[in-house]
């Protein structure tokens, strides 16, 4: 049982860091993008690359992140900027158009195989620390959970303590009133998405240092990612966490009761997730809540 | 900034049009430094669409936009922020997440990029002189009516203008309420500030104002002196329904 809600709490911290960069980008930019898992894949070929040509891991990391940011400011002059003043479906449709764009492009360059970055960590990728009662924590696991941890305390602080944070802050929430204010309000939307696709860089060296990889094993990272915002609720980013030990906890409820039962868990989860937001079932349960807690 | 002449702010022949329907037609304004010009008009008459090209919301169809002597018509509001325009929008938009302070601080960042100084003094200048030192680390939007109101005149100054465009700040307010704006508008004024306001309320107006136009579909009707622009018949029968 310990052992059981310990590997959720490690496998949530990798879902954390897989749904951040969707979060940031839904919270500040308003906008779902469906080729955040695509891009992830995209950032782990580049992590791979570096690596075949005995980069170090951290090194390949910087160089990717930087890469990922430039990207994400083309992308947002190029194509999320023009689409997002079209409405809320016209993001959803173009990213969605990326998404597959770069699935496609990997698969044509790299071709089907499975890529992982384990052997670039040696012994880390599975050396666990021993815990008192015969428990066995991953120490990779244990390193992204703090990572996970740490990007997402980084980016709250970033927001809420400096001048940039302020910046997208105004621009996220009234456009025209920040650039009355004198904000360049397209280079600061073009900065966040930078940011945004930065964070991907670490879920993509989560993705592969902990399992492998292929072109279009985007689309499951998405899932997962998009489970855990939805679950975890838009707002502060500590709430991405939560959603993503929901998420795993309810997969590994869900493994427990049945083998196949994994993916189910956290479906359910997600499920129940979305009915609680609907409205009408808000008001359904609003006097109960109340009753529980003034009882 | 060189000026080439006396005026702050100018529109000349400026025409806007949505599609078909022409909004506003060749609307020519020439503002003088230390002005406080009046804008009244019925509803649909095209004021706020005049602020909006005024400050490069929208791009005119038509015409010119000068400011402090330099034509910005190409520029980006954010520019023309920084060469010297504010504006308050009529229904106060703060940014809520952010601290009263927080939210000057921004404008006295970005706004306030070509006069120097330190941005954390001058938005605690600006916080002291808007009478909002007292709730400055409250949230933005805990605040009431008028503090709200005096919020996005603490953002505007904070962005160090020449030139102050008030969307109908007086709207909503008790009157003593209103008194306590007008007070603090004048101090601004007494900085050396050029106004533009636009106001459905004749007191405040009247009581302030150097200057006053009337706007009625699309076109301005009377420019002059606020007396004489009350009384003249076209603003008579145009704004306040009487039959000339």
């Amino acid at each position: 049982m310990t052992g059981l809600i310990l590997n959720s709490v490690l496998l949530g911290g990798y879902y954390a860091i897989l749904a951040v960069g969707l979060a940031f980008m839904y919270s500040v930019m308003k906008i779902i993008n469906l080729a955040h898992g695509a891009l992830i894949i995209f950032a782990a070929y580049g992590l791979h690359l570096l690596g075949a040509m005995d980069v170090p891991l951290y090194l390949s990391i910087a160089l990717v992140g930087a890469l990922m940011f430039g990207l994400g400011m083309g992308l947002h002059a190029a194509i999320l900027s023009r689409a997002s003043s079209g409405g809320a479906l016209l993001p959803l449709l173009a990213t969605f158009g990326l998404s597959i764009l770069i699935d496609n492009l990997l698969f044509q360059v790299f071709g089907a195989d499975n890529r992982s970055l384990a052997p670039l960590v040696g012994d880390l990728s599975w050396a666990s620390f021993e815990l008192p009662g015969n428990v066995f924590v991953g120490q990779l696991s244990l390193y992204i959970l703090l990572a996970a941890i740490v990007i997402i305390a980084a980016l709250e602080a970033v927001m809420r303590f400096t001048t940039l944070g302020r910046r997208i802050q105004a621009t996220s929430q009234d456009r025209a009133t920040a650039s009355l204010l004198g904000i360049n309000t397209a280079r600061t939307a073009a900065i966040a998405t930078g940011i945004a696709l930065t964070t991907g860089v670490f879920a993509a060296a989560a993705l592969g240092l902990r399992s492998a990889w292929a072109p279009y094993s985007g689309a499951a990272q998405l899932l997962f990612a998009f489970e855990v915002v939805v679950i975890g609720g838009v707002g502060s980013l500590w709430r991405v966490l939560v959603g993503a030990m929901v998420l795993a906890i309810a997969q590994s409820i869900g493994a427990a009761i049945h083998p196949q039962g994994f993916l189910i868990g956290g479906h359910l989860a997600f499920l129940m997730a979305v009915f609680f937001r609907l409205p009408t079932w808000r008001a359904a349960f609003a006097p109960i809540a109340r009753k529980g807690v003034s009882a | 900034m060189t000026a080439h002449n006396s005026f702050v702010l100018q529109s000349s022949g400026l025409s806007m049009s949505f599609g078909a329907f022409k909004v506003l037609e060749d609307i020519n304004l020439d503002v003088t430094q230390g002005e406080i010009v009046g804008v009244l008009g019925p509803n649909g008459a095209g004021k706020t669409t005049f602020m909006n090209l005024l400050t490069g919301a929208y791009r005119p169809t038509h015409g010119r936009v000068n400011l402090m002597g330099r034509d910005v018509t190409g520029l980006p509001t954010a520019k023309r922020c920084h060469a010297g325009l504010g504006r308050t929008h009529q229904v106060p938009r703060p940014f809520g997440g952010m601290t009263v302070f927080e939210n000057v601080l921004v404008a006295a960042r970005q706004g306030n990029v070509s006069h120097g100084g330190d941005p954390v003094q001058l938005a605690w200048r600006v916080l002291e002189q808007t009478g909002l030192a007292d709730v400055a680390n409250r949230l933005a939007r805990t605040l009431g009516l008028l503090d709200r109101k005096r919020l996005e005149l603490s953002r505007a100054l904070a962005t160090d203008p020449q030139v102050l465009l008030l969307d109908e700040i007086g709207g909503g307010l008790t009157l003593t309420e209103g008194d306590h704006l007008i007070e603090l508008i004048q101090s601004i004024h007494g900085q050396g500030v050029t106004i533009i306001w636009i106001e459905h309320i004749m007191r405040m107006l009247l009581g302030s104002c150097t200057r006053l136009i009337c706007m009625a579909g699309g076109q301005i009707i009377a420019d002059g002196a606020p007396r004489d622009v009350i009384e003249a018949p076209v603003v008579q029968s145009a704004y306040f329904g009487v039959a000339a």
